[in-house]
């Protein structure tokens, strides 16, 4: 696949002691080095944040226009690339090297189709005449797999799933066989039978003879292709080392931190993030927010409420096509949440996890079916009867930022969730509030600050504050943590796990990372299409999946491989003709 | 970054540190006018203290010079009295006139974005009417119908501006109805009344209020565009539209009688352009 002009044996890729900084700040990334050698994967590893795409971006000239970006060498294919000018880095661009990147629907022109796209580059860059391109563009389709290639190419980006269109754009980034080929967390955005896919496509370039550099947060997804692993941490390489090494004997800091903070295969209760630096104990006026479970009071609750605390019969729920049409979202999906356990429901994109999880916050009224809490009726009592009931169960959702009003800070929606008057003005907040953020480990000058001007981390913890502020008995959390890093996630499901054991919470965790379920729960809920097709004890759908779809979804699961691999043989999910 | 670090470095910022940003110098500018302004609308006498009114048909159509700034008009009022006490007209004129506007688009757009699709389907249609017209010719139309008059005027004005507010705030509710947080509400138990008065007003009504400022000065020039046709302040009245209507008579004599009173149209309709757009890129960083 290399079109050879390499000298020998010598590095696709050599990059000594890149720095870049931008304006007149503090370097973002301070002297990085590494090689790579064609059809060899690298993979840059690290948290948001931690400098990763910066440095991708430096070695194609994207850093930006004030980016200023010296190094001791960087070289392409053995030529010098530092300090090219914009009119010589486009003709080396996507013929010296190609970029894939994460979100295939934004990089690729919504109004051309893919197969214009992918030509785009064999125009600039080769003297192929009309049919010879389309022939190319053709064979590339085909190359990554996409079925059909003849009927695909005239399909706009939209008119495309997530994988074809990945797999499109990795088309369009090898058109002109590049020996170095650049992947932005290229799975990113994708269901994980899809992103197995793409990964084992990217395997097969790289043993092509291109030299792949992988850039990803996400350990386990990069332990099934990469040859080696470099470990980013603040703008610096904490660590390079071949992957078995670094997945399994990590000598830096950072790298055991983030391999701790990996949920899959790790059982229920046990820690993920370190002795948590957030969390003081006891209350700051020794006042109890919550009644502690056991306590008189709520022993006697217990024996008169059912054990069961939450019960799906038979949801169903449709929704109008823009052609009129119905499609079923949500088919006939039925379980049991028994008190103080945790149900995980997985599923990929469109499987209707959300829906249900509108279902059962009464957001939404089912169509058929019904859900009950504590054996009363939910969604089938009025709006008005179930307000009462609504503090009973509390509600975590994936876009904490986006759930909180824009206008206020931190002490007005953990105020306006206490239900306590509170004014902006007033730097006196009620101790509920201060209780409330201790509960999350938060500090008390969190309560100044609006959401957007804290982190993910910090955003979600404020969401948890909220759902407990009603003293909550069910908690409904739709992908709590999916737009976390590793090791944020790792902290919020700690806390989640925390606040379950203090205040014996029942749980329903909607994810569609299995790892992260596998983790959680007690009963895993598997869905496709709307059904849950296996539910079950957590521990026996992972051991034994009885239906074949959990199966699949259970094989595609990037983990860390059990002990260092003898080579890099890790068995890929069945290919899926949807792709 | 990591949880810990952010918290840091937010709590090594004193109290509620949003980065301030210094004046530029044309919202300086805007900032002293506005000022000036306000003042004369208040308290005209502590600017000008003669009487706006007070004839002296001896020293007519004199330029502006020691004794007349502005100079004088042809029954020999002083220009710079006048154009001091004429600000009172134009703005309450403006504000009336954007509250009017204000008033009525908040009422149709909020009927139109919250009561189901009949009603959004009937008001959308009324408004659609109202955009045939020129807002100017709308206006006109309003006159025509209940006389001129600095009264019939300002309705007018603000009858004109009405649709488009009414737009603007049905499509902000339509957004800020399904946004995450209205639904995060529902879940906390909230009532809609309580989610209406809460979330979705507040939320739409405050990019409103940057738009508002801008409508103002907008409104002072129709306003003036008025009296100069003859249809709001009658002629003797010490408003800048009536002067410069007075002064076109004598424009290539006597040029301060129109030159002075349109000045003050313009620098009144930028001074709350300025500040509206200055209010605007402030709203939006916080």
């Amino acid at each position: 696949m290399n079109n050879g002009n390499s000298g020998g044996a010598a590095a696709a890729l050599t990059v000594s002691n890149l720095r870049v900084g931008f304006g007149g700040a503090e370097p973002v990334i301070r002297g990085v080095s590494f090689t790579i050698a064609p059809g060899e994967c690298l993979a840059i590893v690290g948290e948001s944040g931690s400098g990763k795409s910066v440095t991708a971006r430096s070695l194609l000239g994207l850093a930006g226009a004030n980016a200023r970006i010296t190094a001791d060498r960087l070289e392409l294919d053995g030529q010098s690339v530092l300090d090219l000018t914009d009119r010589a880095w486009r003709a080396r661009r996507g013929k010296d090297i190609g970029l894939v990147m994460q979100d295939a629907l934004v990089s690729l022109d919504p109004l051309r189709p893919i197969g214009r796209e992918i030509a785009d580059s064999l125009r600039l860059h080769t003297s192929l005449g009309a049919a010879a391109r389309a022939r190319r563009v053709l064979e590339l389709l085909d190359a990554v797999g996409l079925p059909d290639p003849r009927l695909q190419v005239h399909k706009l980006s939209g008119q495309l799933s997530g994988g074809e269109r990945q797999r499109a754009l990795i088309a369009a980034a090898i058109a002109l066989d590049p020996p170095v080929l650049i992947a932005d967390e290229p799975t990113t955005a994708l269901d994980v039978t899809v992103q197995a896919q793409i990964l084992m496509l990217l395997e097969e370039i790289t043993r092509a003879g291109t030299a792949v550099l992988m850039i990803s947060h996400d350990l386990a997804v990069v332990s099934r292709l990469a040859h080696r692993v470099a470990v980013m941490h603040d703008g610096l390489l904490v660590e390079t080392g071949s992957a078995g090494q670094v997945l399994h004997a990590p000598r830096a800091e950072q790298t055991r931190r983030m391999v701790a903070a990996i949920p899959a295969d790790r059982p229920r209760g046990t820690r993920l993030s370190p002795a948590d630096a957030h969390r003081r104990s006891g209350t700051p006026d020794g006042t109890p927010l919550f009644r502690t479970p056991g306590t008189v009071e709520s022993t006697v609750e217990s024996a008169v409420e059912s054990a069961v605390a939450l019960e799906a019969i038979g949801l169903t729920q449709t929704f109008r096509r823009p052609d009129g049409s119905r499609q079923l979202a949500v088919d006939n999906v039925s379980f049991t949440l028994h008190r103080g356990t945790t149900l995980g429901i997985v599923g990929e994109s469109g499987s209707g996890k959300t829906t249900t999880a509108r279902l059962l916050l009464a957001l939404l009224p089912p169509e058929h079916g019904e859900v009950q809490v504590f054996g009363q009726p939910w969604s089938a009592a009025s709006e008005k009867s179930r307000r009462t009931l609504r503090a009973s169960v509390g509600a975590i959702y994936q876009d904490a930022l986006g759930s909180f009003d824009p206008r206020w800070n931190v002490a007005e929606i953990l105020a306006d969730a206490l239900g306590v008057r509170h004014s902006r003005r007033t730097s006196h907040h009620p101790a509920r509030l201060a209780t409330l953020l201790d509960e999350v480990g938060l500090a008390a000058t969190t309560l100044h600050r609006r959401p957007l001007e804290l982190s993910g981390g910090q955003r979600q913890r404020v969401g948890i504050a909220r759902a407990l502020a009603g003293r909550p008995k069910i908690l409904v959390c739709d992908e709590p943590v999916s737009s976390l890093d590793v090791s944020v996630q790792a902290q919020v499901l700690d806390l989640l796990d925390d606040v379950q054991r203090e205040h014996g919470l029942s749980l329903v965790f909607i994810s569609h990372d299995l790892g992260v379920v596998q983790h959680v729960s007690d009963q895993i809920a598997v869905m496709r299409a709307g059904r849950i097709v296996e539910i079950g004890p957590a521990a026996s759908v992972f051991a034994a999946p009885q239906h074949a779809y959990s199966a699949q979804l259970l094989a595609a699961v990037p983990r860390l491989p059990a002990r260092p691999p003898p080579g890099r043989k890790t068995p890929f999910g069945e290919k899926d003709p949807i792709g | 970054m990591s949880d810990l670090e952010v918290q840091a470095e937010l709590a090594s910022r004193p109290g509620h540190a949003a980065p301030t940003r210094r004046f530029g110098a044309a919202e300086t500018v805007a900032g002293i006018l506005a000022l000036f302004l306000v003042v004369s609308a208040v308290a005209p006498q502590f600017l000008a203290p003669g009487d706006p009114l007070a004839i002296d048909p001896l020293s007519a159509f004199q330029p502006p010079n020691g004794a007349h700034a502005f100079g004088t008009d042809e029954s020999g009022r002083d220009l710079y009295t006048r154009v001091v006490h004429g600000t009172q007209y134009s703005l309450v004129i403006g504000v009336a006139a954007t509250a009017i506007g204000l008033g009525l688009g908040v009422v149709l757009g909020t009927l139109a974005g919250m009561l189901g699709r009949v009603v959004d389907f009937t008001v959308n249609r009324f408004l659609e009417v109202l955009f045939a017209f020129p807002g100017l010719l709308l206006a006109l139309l309003f006159i025509v119908i209940f006389g001129p008059g600095v009264a019939t005027a300002t309705i007018a004005v603000g009858l004109s501006t009405a649709p488009g507010y009414a737009r603007i705030i049905r499509a902000q509710l339509i957004t800020v109805r399904s946004a995450a947080f209205v639904e995060a509400a529902t879940a906390l138990g909230r009532s809609r009344w309580q989610i209406l008065w809460r979330h979705i007003l507040p939320n739409t009504l405050a990019p409103l209020f940057v738009l508002a400022t801008l409508g103002i000065g907008q409104a002072i020039v129709w306003a003036a565009t008025l009296s100069y046709l003859g249809l709001g302040a009658e002629p003797p009245t010490a408003e800048w539209g009536a002067m410069l209507s007075a002064g076109r008579t004598y424009i290539t004599s006597a040029w301060w009688m129109s030159f002075f009173p349109g000045l003050f149209i313009v620098l009144t309709a930028v001074t709350a352009t300025v500040l509206g757009r200055s209010i605007d890129r402030r709203m939006r960083h916080i």
